[in-house]
């Protein structure tokens, strides 16, 4: 792109031309899965992130849009569409399953979603467990179309050897997994070393063959956001088809100027490539105005395509209470209590 | 809805019922505010509209001079008492208007918006907490008055004119550091939005604030030209136009009056190539697509490196249709109503003008369903505007960015630099050495470093050459209004006995020729005259240079040189102190000579003359020492960021000295003016045209660069309107020589907005006569903004 411009610009020291060539149709690829990239380390290195405007438009980008009554409704009942319900805790067991599983396929009361019209089915996008738990649920979830996505590769640290992690995802993979999270080695990210980022990710991908991986970056363990953008970058390349934020498990979780640096990131490499990859705020959202400020921002930052869960989806284990309380106080006015509401 | 529907924001208006309620209350009592009390008298009505749908909002009454003057009467009188009551309880009533505002704070935000047009989210998020902010910091200065400002007192009653774009932000600007300081004000605000100041004036009696205090007109150009013209005022305060400001300089010329003006823009937007676009992109939206355009210092002039430029603009021009225009008070509304019609033709002539000559434009779409009485205009990318192009020189106060690209970092700063204006900047950059490097070179009173249009009450505010002179915010803004206790010390006498001193021009003699002095070398005058200079006692000493206007034009391009070639402004404080220190060793060792001269020109005791010659020697010592001292000040605004308060000298300055002391007070003059980095043109009284001539083999000896100091002797009549009036000239101070050269000076000041310093003649051996105040006259502060974090 940069290189048309500048050839143009030989011929004709005009910036309406050079913009008039960046605009040369790009690959078109529709709903065509990431295939990666070869690692390009000028790529990742180009990557520009000024910290304090980033703060402050992840701020005014929120502040800028109020999302209001009916269309509130609409943006709540897509996030659920949107929400990987998650259980990824030490005790959990297979009654408790149960309960997610039946919350994933039925998230708001039948009542409820009647007073809402909104025809049935209305599901969530996955529900996210640990690979033992894996067979249980999705023998829960069989016929709800619901997928059932494992985390792998030594969640949430990654502090396991690769042939460890690749033997995760393969068996998550035959026992049926067609999605499944990985998380990044920090090491690789902390130390600069973007081609070792990008070779982990690749051979994910690989391994993970047809199913798609959702590649977590753990930003709270990254800090920077110049590091958060270049491991991003990295991902995007080794053939992510989501960048995920964060693990649930560092000391922070998803934050906006996390997000729309990763967002502008997904930008940057759909302009590059024609590929769209996903994105994944998970960690300590658990209100729906939390959840709206996201798809605020992901509205604003990538448009409406990305409003859907094959490019959106919410980690959360809470956070549906809470928009099912928001919605009840939509459909009849009165605000509303945790306790009508079903537990996960 | 299926999972594929396009989610949009829908309607979220905020209320006016409140605002609605309050101006059906006030119908039939909303008019000036004077002497604590509403009136509806004057010359006749106006009426304020919603920009956004044309409808009247209230009909207002128009000033004439009775209703000013009775104004400023009422200013007048309570001064005296508001001064005297002391820091304290200014500070108090300060704290009172803050927490006022915080308390009516949606009410003024959805009374601004409704009368300017502006989205709600801004009143909101930026005007209100903004002007609040400003109170709070002035009631700190009322509080800290008698310590800070020990030496200085209240300027007296001042006139406030300010203009529709920030109305609620800009009287808090004005009235908080004049109040806060014990002055009593007339405000005008602007007839297209005078209404939040209506609202402040009712809620701010209720807090307290003492009747006659604030006082506020209502009315338009008329009514601001009769509070300009108005008898019993002491300093003027205008924000708006630079063609106003300009009026408003040529009439108050040789008033004696105040002045501070902070007028238009055209400010450049630079973007590296290493710069973080997104930023960039964004800072792009909050610099000249916020608030309509409707910003002096928006960033209105982007300059984008070529490397950069494709990228850049293709990221503006999808963020253009992410823009948001519409209902002022819907909450999802990013750019709102034109403030009124003849605005909204000026803005559409400019871009069609642009368009005409060559320009590409990429605009937003306007949404339907506008309402048809309201005036919108859609957030505006030109592209390939031709540089000299009206659209790419001049002011446009609309949502109007114009781009072009440069190379090199030198080009940027040539390019921000090519303009008549001067107020503010943004530079774009990861590297923060490139930057800082950039941002030091940029004429502006405002620079922001990967940011814009931040601001806060600690850090001044205001431009750099036509954008006007003056600060509003920090500690530059308060002495705005403030000055000296201390009067000028009359001149001492001299008396015109005979000069008992040998003459020079004897036969015995040499003869001696006298020369002006520009850029480094002795230049014989350009008209070829000279002129007799006369001792004490009317006898012929000898001829100088007579200088004439082409004189005075090389003058100005050597000092001009000094500073674009030499880099004399950049020069560090140490070498300036060195340099100084210099110049007073060299005059030392010529004492004797100069005590003989200063007897002939002014018939002293050889005692006294030494003693002028010994103080001249001190005054240099003195402002060298200053160099290094004179510095500025790091801000924390709130946000992670520091705000970098540098003063920065003037560039060339003109002086026209007085005609005491001649040697003390040349110098007097000149010193300040070095120590600060400026290049002086100056112009000794013409009956020291000999001493002048002194002087300059002193300078020759003295190290200083070729240009920074320029001498043209012979009648001030023959010279000192080509300097003021010289277009290239930053500066011009003017000292002695009645009213009548004051007048002068500050009339053809106007014709470039030159800031002046300007006084009677007066005892130059005073201690008040140097010192850190003259730094401050020959400095201009800028503040350079730095958010960081990583």
């Amino acid at each position: 792109m940069e290189e048309g411009g500048l050839r143009c610009l030989a011929q004709r020291s005009s910036i309406y031309f050079m913009l008039k060539t960046s605009e040369s149709p790009r690959p078109q690829a529709g709903a065509r899965r990431n295939p990666g990239l070869d690692f390009d380390a000028g790529l990742v290195a180009g990557v520009r992130i000024d910290h304090a405007a980033t703060l402050r438009r992840a701020a005014t980008a929120v502040a800028r849009r109020s999302v209001k009554q009916d269309a509130q409704k609409e943006w709540l009942l897509q996030a659920i569409r949107c929400m990987d319900l998650t259980t990824l805790a030490g005790d959990d067991t297979a009654g408790r399953l149960v309960r997610l599983c039946g919350k994933a396929r039925q998230p708001l009361r039948p009542e409820l979603q009647l007073r809402l019209a909104v025809p049935p089915p209305l599901r969530v996008a996955a529900v996210c467990v640990y690979p033992r738990l894996l067979s249980r649920a999705l023998e829960l979830l069989e016929g709800s179309e619901v997928p059932v996505t494992p985390v792998s590769t030594g969640f949430p640290a990654g502090q396991i050897g690769m042939g460890a992690k690749l033997r995760e995802i393969r068996t998550a993979c035959a026992a049926g997994a067609r999605e499944l999270e990985v998380v990044i080695t920090r090491e690789h990210a902390l130390s600069g070393s973007w081609r070792k980022l990008y070779d982990e990710v690749k051979r994910f991908r690989a391994a993970a063959g047809p199913a798609h991986i959702k590649v977590i970056l753990a930003v709270g363990d990254l800090l920077s956001l110049r590091a958060i953008a270049r491991a991003s970058m990295a991902a995007m390349m080794g053939g992510a088809d989501f960048i995920k934020t964060s693990t649930g498990k560092e000391t922070s979780n998803a934050t906006l100027p996390a997000a729309l640096t990763m967002l502008r990131m997904i930008r940057d490499y759909h302009d590059l490539t024609g590929c769209r990859v996903g994105f994944k705020p998970a960690g300590g959202i658990s209100t729906a105005k939390q959840v709206l400020s996201y798809m605020v921002l992901v509205k604003e930052e990538l448009g409406d395509e990305w409003l859907q869960p094959r490019l959106l989806r919410f980690g959360a284990s809470s956070l549906l209470g809470d928009v099912e309380r928001q919605l009840e106080h939509h459909a009849t006015g009165a605000y509303s209590a945790g306790r009508r509401h079903a537990l996960a | 809805m299926s999972s594929s529907k396009r989610l949009v924001y829908g309607p979220a208006p905020e209320s006016d019922s409140a605002v609605r309620a309050w101006l059906r209350t006030g119908r039939g009592q909303l008019g000036h505010f004077i002497n604590g009390r509403f009136s509806q008298r004057g010359r006749g009505w106006f009426t304020t509209r919603e920009p956004a749908t044309g409808k009247q909002l209230a009909r207002l009454p128009l000033a004439g001079p009775a209703e000013v003057r009775q104004a400023v009467a009422a200013a007048r009188k309570a001064q005296p008492r508001w001064a005297r009551s002391g820091g304290y309880a200014r500070a108090k009533a300060m704290y009172a208007l803050a927490r006022m505002l915080q308390k009516h704070a949606r009410l003024f935000a959805v009374l601004e918006s409704l009368d300017n047009g502006k989205p709600v989210r801004e009143t909101r998020d930026i005007d209100v907490p903004l002007a609040a902010r400003h109170f709070y910091h002035h009631a700190g200065w009322a509080q800290l008055q008698d310590e800070r400002f020990a030496t200085h007192r209240p300027v007296g009653v001042v006139g406030q004119i300010i203009p529709w774009n920030f109305p609620l932000l800009m009287l808090a600007w004005k009235i908080a550091p004049a109040l806060a300081l014990g002055n009593a004000v007339v405000l005008k605000p602007a007839e297209q939005a005078p209404l939040t100041a209506l609202l402040f004036a009712e809620l701010a009696a209720k807090a307290g604030l003492p009747a006659g205090v604030l006082n506020i007109i209502t009315g338009d150009g008329t009514t601001g030209a009769a509070l300009v013209d108005a008898e019993g005022l002491d300093k003027l305060a205008f924000t708006g136009s630079t063609a106003v400001g300009k009026e408003i300089r040529r009439r108050t010329a040789g008033r004696g009056l105040s002045l501070s003006l902070e007028l238009g823009g055209k400010s450049p937007f630079i973007v590296f190539g290493d710069a973080d676009l997104d930023a960039a992109v964004e800072g792009v939206v909050d610099g000249v697509w916020f608030n309509q355009g409707e910003v002096c210092c928006a960033g209105s002039r982007l300059l984008v490196q070529e490397g950069a430029a494709a990228r850049m603009l293709a990221k503006l021009r999808r963020r253009l249709d992410s823009m948001r225009v519409g209902d002022p008070l819907d909450k999802n509304t990013d750019v709102g109503a034109i403030i009124s019609g003849p605005q909204l033709k000026r803005i559409t002539k400019l871009v069609d003008g642009g368009v005409a000559e060559g320009g590409q434009l990429f605009q937003a779409a306007l949404p339907r369903g506008l309402p048809s009485g309201g005036c919108f205009y859609p957030p505006t990318l030109v592209l390939d505007a031709p540089p000299a192009s009206e659209i790419a020189t001049e002011e446009i106060f609309g949502p109007v960015l114009v781009a072009h690209t440069f190379r090199t970092s030198a080009e940027a700063i040539a390019l921000a630099n090519n303009t008549r204006y001067g107020l503010a900047a943004s530079v774009y950059a990861e590297s923060g050495a490139l930057a800082l490097e950039v941002a030091r070179r940029l004429q502006a009173g405002v620079v922001w470093v990967n940011s814009t249009n931040l601001f806060d009450a600690a850090v001044g505010f205001g431009g750099y050459r036509e954008s006007g002179f003056g600060r509003e915010g920090g500690i530059e803004g308060a002495y705005e209004y403030l000055k000296p206790i201390a009067r000028p010390a009359p001149p001492p006498k001299t008396s015109r006995r005979k000069c008992m001193l040998k003459t020079a021009g004897t036969a015995d003699d040499i003869d001696q020729t006298s020369k002006h002095y520009i850029g480094g070398k002795q230049r014989r005058p350009d008209g070829g005259y000279a002129y007799a200079v006369a001792d004490a006692s009317g006898k012929h000493l000898g001829y100088a240079a007579r200088g004439n206007r082409k004189d005075v034009r090389d003058a100005v391009q050597a000092a001009r040189d000094a500073l674009d070639k030499g880099r004399w402004n950049e020069s560090d404080p140490h070498l300036r102190a060195q340099l100084l220190y210099h110049l007073a060793e060299k005059l030392a060792k010529r004492r004797d000579e100069f005590a003989q001269r200063l007897r002939q020109i002014d018939s002293g005791t050889a005692a006294a003359a030494r003693g002028e010659v010994e103080q001249v020697c001190e005054r240099l010592f003195s402002y060298a020492a200053w160099c290094d001292k004179h510095e500025g000040v790091v801000h924390r605004p709130p946000l992670r960021g520091l705000a970098l308060a540098l003063p920065e000298p003037l560039g060339v300055v003109g002086a026209a000295c007085p005609e005491e002391q001649p040697l003390l007070s040349f110098i007097s003059l000149l010193a300040p003016l070095l120590a600060a980095g400026n290049a002086a043109v100056m112009l000794p009284s013409a009956r020291s045209g000999l001493l002048a001539a002194d002087f300059y083999e002193v300078v020759e000896t003295s190290d200083l660069p070729a240009g920074v100091v320029n001498i043209i002797t012979g009648p001030r009549s023959d010279t000192l309107s080509h300097l003021a009036g010289h277009l290239d000239v930053d500066g011009m101070w003017c000292f002695g020589g009645g009213r009548d050269d004051v007048r002068l000076v500050e009339e053809l000041a106007a014709g470039n907005v030159k800031s002046t310093h300007v006084g009677a003649a007066r005892d130059w051996s005073a201690a008040d006569e140097q010192g850190e105040a003259w730094l401050r006259r020959a400095t201009q502060v800028k503040n350079i903004w730095l958010p960081h974090g990583d």
